[in-house]
């Protein structure tokens, strides 16, 4: 069972039926296998906030969501976070690709990359950060405690987790 | 007809249903003047009430009515073809058009300039989108409903709005009292 696979199987296991995704070229493979997983209900967003907010509709009527995007949408979501997800006390798995860390190629990912940590911190959002293989066995445990706690929390996943490009 | 006066006539219809309401004005409006455990009002986060209403439509059976406006939908554009492509037949997404920012002061939009957001739908893919006159809101919602196909309803009227108090409910509150109601509705 690949990564990505097992990460999917992890989303079963915690009775999660609703993701959204905004594509990155790392998460790809966990995309591939939201869509090929029967039992979720894959809906590709064209924005973060958007996705949040279908994920906010979905755990109101009685799914378990997650959402799947790249740490440049900490940016674009503050405000959903902060005034939905956090104010209405709603559980929110976020599956994160950490660009810009090392092995990034791209610099302009960095810039995103140096603030994402921080802003996860000022927003009291649990983070947790993948970056060698193997750290996905606290994947069923994030989930679990994500669901308990009704709250946001970011799985950050680098490069070095991903092997490389 | 200015959007309060709509709510109010079609709150009776609104009732049957499990709404979701925007930002500002529109839920202080409709919380004034029928305040149902089936309404989720949104106290922040505009531009989304057409998303939570789809996902909540998505993930259970019963119809599920996003009140917006045309300046959220303006914000969160992206909402019209992610709609057109997940349908859900038990969703009507209404959208109150007044061609202004109500809840700041009634600044224009573009939607009451050259920008028709009936045009934008159909051409995002949405297949069942019907433009109104305020005073036909409750015959084409009542329509939009009995048909079980997933609408946009594009109801334009005034600009204008009326003094209504804050809603001071706690968030989780109007969550919980939802989702109760959802849960009820579904059993």
């Amino acid at each position: 069972m690949s990564v990505s696979e097992k990460i999917v199987a992890d989303f079963v296991a915690n009775g999660i039926e609703f993701v959204t995704t905004v594509p990155c070229k790392q998460l790809g493979g966990v995309i591939d296998a939201v869509e090929k997983e029967p039992s979720i209900y894959h809906i590709p967003s064209n924005k973060e906030d958007e996705g949040m907010g279908l994920c906010a509709g979905a755990f109101m009527g009685g799914k378990r969501p997650a959402i799947i995007m790249q740490n440049t949408a900490i940016g674009v979501t503050v405000n959903t976070l902060v005034t939905l997800t956090q104010f209405y006390r709603m559980p929110l798995p976020m599956l994160i690709s950490y660009r810009g860390e090392l092995k990034e190629p791209v610099a302009c990912q960095v810039e995103m990359a140096v603030h994402t940590k921080a802003l996860l911190n000022q927003l009291n959002i649990p983070t947790y950060h993948f970056h060698k293989p193997g750290d996905e066995e606290e994947l069923d445990a994030i989930l679990k405690y994500t669901f308990m706690c009704n709250k946001p929390v970011a799985i950050l996943t680098d490069a070095t987790f991903w092997g490389g490009y | 007809m200015i959007r309060s006066e709509i709510i109010r006539d079609i709150a009776p219809i609104l009732r049957d249903q499990l709404v979701v309401c925007n930002i500002g004005l529109p839920s202080q409006e409709l919380h004034m003047i029928d305040d149902q455990p089936s309404n989720f009002y949104m106290l922040g986060t505009m531009g989304l009430s057409s998303s939570i209403g789809l996902g909540l439509a998505l993930a259970q059976d019963k119809t599920v009515i996003s009140i917006d406006g045309d300046g959220s939908v303006l914000t969160n554009f992206g909402t019209l073809p992610t709609i057109a492509n997940n349908v859900a037949d038990n969703f009507i997404l209404l959208i109150i058009d007044n061609g202004s920012y109500g809840s700041t002061g009634d600044q224009p939009t573009y939607a009451g300039r050259k920008t028709s957001l009936a045009a934008v739908a159909k051409a995002c893919g949405c297949e069942t989108v019907i433009e109104c006159q305020a005073e036909e809101t409750g015959a084409v919602l009542k329509a939009a409903i009995d048909s079980q196909k997933m609408t946009v309803i594009v109801s334009k009227c005034e600009s204008g709005n009326i003094k209504v108090p804050v809603i001071t409910k706690d968030p989780v509150v109007i969550r919980d009292r939802f989702m109760t109601e959802v849960a009820r509705r579904n059993a």
